[in-house]
């Protein structure tokens, strides 16, 4: 996956004199964008009219702006294409405050253009005026607020140079009602003009070659991998890295796909619901080989006590990650696409000169956990169908082909456990954020983008309810998803915390979601199909079906056991080493401890 | 906790203050004064800011504001290798008894007298924080009817400008 936007020279009438708003799309068009997620309104809507002619952009109308952002999320994050949505001032530009937010935490290329009230009314409190620059300014990567005609090309242009390069992020340009209105000459920039803004891409190689001598020195050395691999490109060369060195693998929440599951050195996810073998190793490490990732809480635990003996080598391109959470004994600021080619030819010439690193006695400890405390989960007693086997079958049929756009919660670790992963941009979720209502719309998203993949939205009841209007859009734009509705009747995460640290005492989290909806009959109104399955004798073949109806939306309701947990869990402020494997069963982590 | 004194080279945009602002206030960082201005360049500001943070927290403050498109260079000045200012102007009590041992004081500090009323004068002062502290300290007594004092501004000692100078953290990146 790329991440850098491509120009289409073809487009845009170069030198005409336009409308702001012809100008926009003109712009658009040169940035090579193919679709546009978004809702019209009055500020916006100078824009809209042009957009009606562009033979380039498809613009989806979406149910709410958050699914626009969203969408626009899944598109970018399946196809590593910066992903562009649009909303009109006030409300509609607020609406798009959330997958803002959650672009910026998960690094996601991203491009949001929102109308604003005509510029002699900045400031008036106008109708429908919100100053979106100031409101997302914390959470952009940067921001622009239009008022003249002239530069839209100019800011469309380094948007998308900014959204796209570096450590990727969303990217915010306010147009004012009055810009769009008045007549401009389109000229798309053949340069970008910003001197603040130079990503420091390649590694020193001072840094390469100590970290090769570390990690050949190191006996217990593990590669931490973070969603920067994905966003990065940097699969392939992680991979023969991995296999160069024989050191073992674990990949983040936001990294999955980055390395493939079926793989004997990956020990999987780390953190609080990661597994023993990968927390373990962690633990254990005397060097972590850290690449794009940032030492997240949900990752570390209790930062004091996560993995105390480890020397770190923590390559990132955004300097400021480094040393953030944990020191790094070397830093080294640069692509990680760029980085970790490096590091294996420095690695080489290291092997070359009889520098070999062992790693077998690191390798008979983390089998021995790997071995004792796989995966895996207790089927209900009383017949009710496990959410674990539903997602469990859902990934064997479907396959490591299909993507997978996961909600926010219970669901979403057992979908982060459950399903084999083996390719960059199959996995799509929430990660830093965790916004629930995100799987839907991304799903969506990623379909428009990769129209001949199986796309999955694996959804929680209680997310589903928050984004599922976007049903509509997909069934009118011939958009056909397919939703896994882990339907548990309650905000299952919130509640195994309340089983766990609250005495039981389910506080506002019963979500009476076996009742109402009717999520057959709700699915069927927005012209998708509506399965429902609630044992697990027939959760094969309702995949199969859901699989083989592909001229509309599928919803399928799992009802399924409300009592499962997601296990293994280290408790939220504890450190790692009080993983629990099941409830109340503390990992044996070897005598030596 | 140590003072620190970044200068900042910006461009001059609209909303470039606010994203400084808000940067230093969304991650916790205290700004202690921050003074704005042009600068020999059209289009380029020049912020400086003095903080209050230890070593770590620092770099921190200097790599996210690095990630700010419109910053362009961070440097931080060190006390004994720059010169450091903030202007004070204050208005002090003066009856026929007191006023000729305030424009002593005045005299004693290189300040000036900029406005004298039948009770007061107004005084003003520049010059490195402890200075000025020193000599509001001397003033107190008097009687302090009103104060109003500017951030610091700070530029490097020598022939060489910030432009020659290394920046903070290792490169602007990002």
């Amino acid at each position: 996956m790329s991440t850098s936007h491509e120009v289409n020279s073809e487009a845009g009438p170069q030198g005409a004199r336009v409308s702001g708003a012809q100008s926009l799309i003109s712009s658009l068009e040169s940035a090579g964008v193919d679709v546009v997620f978004g809702i019209p309104g009055g500020a916006i809507l100078p824009a809209y009219d042009p957009m009606m002619d562009s033979t380039k952009i498809r613009h989806i109308l979406v149910r709410h702006e958050q699914g626009a952002g969203h969408a626009a999320e899944g598109y970018a994050s399946a196809t590593g294409r910066v992903g562009v949505c649009m909303a009109t001032s006030g409300p509609g530009a607020t609406n798009l405050v959330t997958p803002i937010a959650d672009a910026y935490m998960d690094s996601v290329p991203m491009v949001a253009i929102t109308g604003q009230v005509p510029s002699a009314a900045i400031g008036t409190d106008a109708f429908q005026e919100a100053d979106i620059r100031g409101i997302t300014m914390p959470i952009t990567k940067h921001s622009f607020l239009i008022t003249d005609p002239d530069q839209i090309s100019q800011a469309i242009a380094q948007a998308f140079h900014l959204a796209s390069t570096g450590r990727p992020g969303p990217v915010l340009v306010d147009i004012s009602k009055d810009a769009l209105q008045a007549d401009t000459t389109f000229v798309w920039p053949d340069s970008i003009d910003l001197p603040g803004y130079n990503p420091r891409t390649r590694p020193h190689s001072k840094q390469i070659r100590e970290a090769a001598k570390l990690i050949l020195s190191s006996r217990q050395p593990v590669l931490y991998v973070g969603g920067g691999v994905i966003r990065g490109n940097a699969s392939a060369s992680l991979r023969i890295l991995a296999e160069l060195t024989g050191i073992p693998v674990v990949t983040t929440l936001m990294a999955r796909g980055a390395f493939p599951d079926s793989h004997t050195q990956h020990l999987g996810m780390p953190g609080m619901h990661g597994t023993v073998a990968a927390v373990g190793a962690l633990q254990k490490a005397d060097l972590l080989i850290t690449l794009g990732a940032r030492f997240d809480d949900r990752v570390t635990g209790k930062l004091s006590s996560f993995a105390p003996n480890a020397a770190v080598i923590h390559a990132d391109i955004d300097p400021a990650e480094i040393g953030k959470n944990r020191e790094a004994d070397i830093p080294i600021v640069g692509d990680v696409g760029e980085v970790i080619p490096e590091l294996i030819a420095a690695i080489k010439a290291e092997i070359e000169l009889g520098n070999i690193g062992d790693y077998a006695g690191w390798w008979k400890e983390l089998n021995r956990l790997r071995e004792t405390y796989p995966l895996g989960y207790d089927l209900p007693t009383d017949g009710s169908l496990s959410p674990q086997y539903v997602i469990e079958r859902l990934g064997k049929i479907s396959g490591p082909e299909s993507i997978y756009a996961a909600g926010v919660g219970q669901h979403q670790m057992w979908a982060a456990q459950f399903i084999g992963y083996e390719f960059p941009g199959t996995w799509l979720n929430s990660g830093g954020a965790g916004t629930m209502g995100y799987s839907v719309p991304a799903a969506m998203g990623a379909k428009v983008g990769c129209p001949d993949k199986t796309v999955w939205a694996i959804d929680g009841d209680g997310c589903f309810q928050m984004t599922n209007q976007e049903l509509a859009t997909c069934t009118i734009n011939d958009i056909p998803i397919k939703v896994a509705l882990i339907n548990n009747s309650s905000l299952g995460m919130v509640r195994q915390w309340q089983t766990l640290f609250y005495n039981e005492r389910y506080s506002n989290t019963d979500l009476e979601s076996h009742r109402f909806p009717d999520f057959v009959k709700l699915a069927e109104a927005y012209g998708a199909y509506g399965l429902q399955c609630d044992n697990a004798e027939s959760v094969d073949a309702t995949i199969e079906k859901a699989l083989s109806l592909n001229d509309a939306p599928v919803v399928i309701d799992f009802v399924v056991h409300r009592d499962a947990m997601v296990w293994p869990m280290v408790a939220a402020g504890t450190g790692n080493d009080e993983i629990l494997y099941a409830r109340s069963i503390a990992p044996d982590w070897g005598s030596d401890d | 906790m140590t003072r620190h004194t970044l200068s900042v080279l910006v461009q001059d945009q609209p909303g470039v203050l606010a994203r400084v602002a808000s940067l230093f206030s969304r991650r916790g960082f205290n700004i202690e004064s921050l003074a704005v201005g042009p600068t020999e360049v059209p289009d380029i500001s020049r912020m400086t800011i003095v903080v209050n943070v230890d070593r770590l927290p620092l770099e921190q403050v200097t790599k996210q504001l690095n990630k700010l498109i419109n910053v362009l260079k961070i440097v931080e000045l060190e006390a004994d290798s720059s010169v450091q200012r903030e202007i004070l102007l204050v208005k002090v009590r003066a009856d026929l008894d007191s006023r000729s041992h305030i424009l002593e004081t005045v005299q004693l500090f290189r300040a000036k007298v900029v406005d004298v009323a039948h009770d007061t004068v107004t005084i003003e002062a520049t010059g490195a924080h402890d200075k000025l502290e020193a000599l509001l300290k001397v003033l107190e007594p008097f009687g302090i009817r009103e104060l109003v004092q500017s951030g610091m501004v700070a530029m490097g000692r020598g022939s060489r400008s910030i432009s020659d100078r290394s920046s903070r953290s290792t490169e602007k990146t990002i």
